[in-house]
């Protein structure tokens, strides 16, 4: 047993109290959907969880009428310190049950536990924890005042944050006086179906925040119902494109958090342990399922063969496995078809010319794996540079001059995140102007916050989360009419809306 | 004996020039008692490109530009107007067929806007971004910037008024637009790019095209190097299709505004192009 080896420390599973089969969560009971139940894995053993009902349109509608209801009987009416309270509750519900929900969290999805341990589940809390005091105050939220909440929103997230992308979604909804649909991805159900009873111990009104499980088209069903006012949707650029046209022409408000496809910029006299470390928070984090990853590593020619080296080394020390054991690095693909497309945009990017070197890691036998991989000699035109591989998969690209860097990093349809790293605090601060990209780390890369806007420019989606900016996006002035700021001189109605 | 008026030819401002339409196209413009003003050019497909690209060429140097300077840029071209508001105003009189006081009142209003827009240009940032606590050592800033390429359907019941609410506040920011004139009151958005050309604003930052705004508008709604579309004054178009294709590189939309109320001043128009940047500035003593 060398320095690298540890002997086994999984997480036991016996905190959990798994249901044989989950049900709807809809106006405060868990209800059996009409759709054909489909079964929830592990993607670590291919191993059954549970079974999950289906919502079919007459669920998804039920839903949206229960959201409806409670909006215009219980919540709208409420005091924002009372739904502040509420949320409050939510929080600390998260805390006293951590422990399960990051259990939870890596069984269905297939993260390590130190990271659904460390930072899902602490950013869970934190989130609404923080958007608990906002509900008392949103005079302060930059719309003017008295704003308004819009009515029923519809949410639908992806798998690879399950639990912490339903609390950026209904935390924010929930402060500013929304109710919500909310509708968790098809792989990774469980651990919404485990908050919905945190919401029944929280003793959330009845059809506040409602959970719809099911696929694509249970998602389709409930972007489109028109009794819906607002659609929020994180996941693949191609969705949110069809989300965008199927609400065109309607009053629905929309945010879309779309894919990325980030330079990680490493110049030469950057702080190179850091950076190696950034460099590998930024893409293998998640195992690379992560819209803002750093999927293309932008690094100073005079510097790219000790960076490819040293990341080698680096990523050849990363324990590959079990998600639920403490010690693991690199978790499970979450699904099948996630694993197929990987596999396809690497082979792509052998057959295209570039280099590719994985990890030496031992495949478990059972359940879906790829290894930390790097491709170097990789040209800006080849598609592992311009496709979103949403694994873990680094596209090595190389660039003499600062304009150069900005250049290349700039040269993508996406624009969701990059990374910076230099010694040189003028130059971040110059190179993070240039950038087109909603959020720059400088000297770090993936962290997230409650407090701190998140979201792209151009295809990378529209409209932020976190922050102030993330309340506004489920606000609107008190005029009721679309952007009209109450801070504008002589617009009649702002003035008059200002006064109800 | 009375002087024999040497009538202007109203032609498009594309790149800091007024070029015809390549299509060599034109449409009469005429008075409200239907008589003849004016053949403005009649803009193409071509056309419309041009004027992205002469945008895309422009947004760059305007972003960058200071926030002040950007701010006295702007406050110049009120200075321009005012200087030629007999001008607008006789042209508003004949075109919209308004009494002298209204014409007046809508290029005084339309000065004063540009002036309220402004001032906004090096302050609009400090209310709509903010340093963010963050838990842990770092020092998170969200800024807004520009969302680059945008094309504007100006409204089309104002000759004026209506160009200048739309235009001003996109160009706040550091946007550079394409805006498609009021089809039937075109002449004074090109009077005004007249103002634009002989002010400090960069070639290429304000491109304005005459025309049918149906025709016009689907070519930008699917252009590719269009970031965002304001279809405030496309209500009487086809304009969900033109959201539709908007979709298709995800550009930022505003739904069409009617009535006296549309495009009214407000903070909403500058941010509503504008992207929040976050910034995370690692701390440390070392």
């Amino acid at each position: 047993m060398n320095f690298l080896e540890y002997a086994p420390a999984p997480e036991s599973t016996a905190i959990l109290n798994l249901r044989e089969q989950y049900g709807l969560f809809i106006d405060g009971e868990f209800v059996d959907g009409r759709g054909e139940p489909f079964q929830t894995i592990s993607p670590a053993t291919e191993a059954r969880i549970a079974s999950i009902s289906n919502a079919n349109g007459a669920d998804v509608s039920d839903a949206v009428a229960a959201a409806r209801r409670a909006y215009d009987r219980t919540w709208s009416r409420m005091s924002g310190r009372d739904r502040g309270k509420y949320l409050f509750r939510i929080a600390r519900l998260v805390q006293e049950r951590a422990r399960e929900l990051a259990v939870a969290e890596s069984l269905d999805n297939g993260k390590p536990i130190k990271e659904s341990r460390d930072v899902d589940v602490p950013l869970v809390a934190a989130w609404f924890f923080y958007y608990a005091g906002w509900a008392d105050k949103l005079d302060h939220a930059g719309l003017g005042a008295n704003p308004r909440a819009l009515g029923v929103a519809a949410q639908v997230i992806p798998w690879n944050f399950p639990l912490l992308m339903l609390a950026w979604k209904i935390a924010p909804a929930l402060a500013a006086g929304n109710t919500v649909v909310l509708k968790p991805a098809e792989t990774t159900p469980l651990t919404a179906l485990i908050f919905a009873d945190i919401l029944q111990q929280a003793d959330l009104p009845p059809g506040v925040v409602n959970i719809v499980t099911g696929a694509g088209d249970t998602g389709a069903a409930l972007v489109a119902h028109e009794g819906v006012d607002k659609v929020a949707f994180t996941g693949s650029t191609a969705v949110g494109r069809a989300i965008a046209k199927q609400i065109a022409g309607t009053e629905k408000k929309v945010t879309l958090e779309l894919g990325g496809k980030a330079a990680n910029i490493v110049f030469d006299d950057a702080p190179i342990d850091q950076a190696i470390e950034g460099i590998v928070n930024g893409i293998f984090f998640n195992q690379g399922h992560v819209c803002c990853a750093g999927s293309r590593l932008l690094v100073q020619e005079s510097i790219h063969d000790e960076v490819v080296d040293r990341l080698k080394a680096r990523l050849s020390t990363l324990r590959l496995g079990d998600p639920l054991d403490k010690n693991t690095d690199i978790g499970a693909i979450n699904s099948r078809e996630q694993l197929d497309r990987i596999r396809e945009l690497s082979d792509i990017g052998v057959a295209e010319g570039a280099e590719r070197w994985s990890a030496p890691c031992e495949i478990p036998e059972n359940g879906f794996w790829y290894a930390p991989t790097i491709f170097t000699g990789v040209q800006t035109s080849s598609r592992i540079a311009r496709d979103e591989i949403f694994g873990p998969v680094l596209s090595v690209l190389t660039f003499r001059t600062p304009a150069e860097a900005v250049a290349k990093a700039n040269n993508t349809p996406y624009g969701l995140s990059a990374g910076i790293w230099t010694d040189k605090g003028s130059r971040i601060l110059a190179v993070a102007d240039q950038l087109r990209a909603g959020v720059i780390w400088a000297n770090t890369f993936n962290r997230f916050d409650p407090a701190s806007p998140f979201g792209g420019y151009k295809e990378s989606g529209y409209g932020r989360e976190g922050g102030r900016h993330g309340l506004a996006a489920y606000l609107a002035p008190a005029t009721g009419v679309d952007r009209a700021a109450a801070a504008a001189p002589k617009a009649k109605s702002a003035t008059k809306g200002s006064k109800r | 004996m009375s002087r024999l008026a040497v009538p202007k030819t109203y032609k498009l401002y594309i790149g800091g020039a007024f070029p015809r339409s390549e299509s060599g196209r034109t449409y009469e413009v005429l008075s409200a008692d239907g008589a003849f003003l004016a053949n403005a050019a009649k803009a193409s497909r071509k056309d419309a490109r041009d004027a992205v690209v002469a945008a895309r060429a422009a947004v760059g140097g305007w972003a960058g530009a200071t926030a002040y300077n950007r701010g006295q840029v702007l406050y110049r071209i009120a200075e321009l107007l005012e200087g030629r508001r007999a001008q607008f105003v006789a042209e508003i009189e004949e075109a919209e067929g308004a009494t002298r006081a209204a014409a007046s009142a809508q290029v005084d209003e339309a000065i004063d806007r540009w002036v309220w827009y402004a001032g906004w240009a090096d302050k609009f940032a400090q209310v709509a971004g903010n340093a963010n606590p963050v838990a842990g050592p770092y020092f998170n800033i969200s800024v807004p910037e520009p969302t680059g390429v945008v094309a504007i359907v100006a409204p089309q019941q104002s000759s004026l008024l209506g160009f200048v609410s739309v235009v001003a506040p996109a160009l706040v920011a550091g946007n550079a637009v394409v805006v498609v004139a009021s089809e039937r009151f075109p002449l004074s958005a090109i009077s005004l790019s007249e103002v634009l050309a002989t002010s400090d604003v960069p070639k290429g930052v304000v491109n304005v095209l005459t025309g049918s705004p149906a025709e016009i508008a689907p070519w930008l709604a699917s252009h590719a190097d269009v970031n965002a579309l304001d279809l405030v004054g496309a209500g009487d178009l086809d304009w969900i299709d033109l959201e539709i294709a908007a979709a298709d590189t995800l550009k930022r939309v505003l739904r069409p505004e009617q009535g006296p109320d549309a495009a009214a001043p407000a903070l909403g128009r500058i941010s509503a192009f504008t992207e929040t940047k976050t910034v995370w500035h690692t701390k440390s003593m070392k």
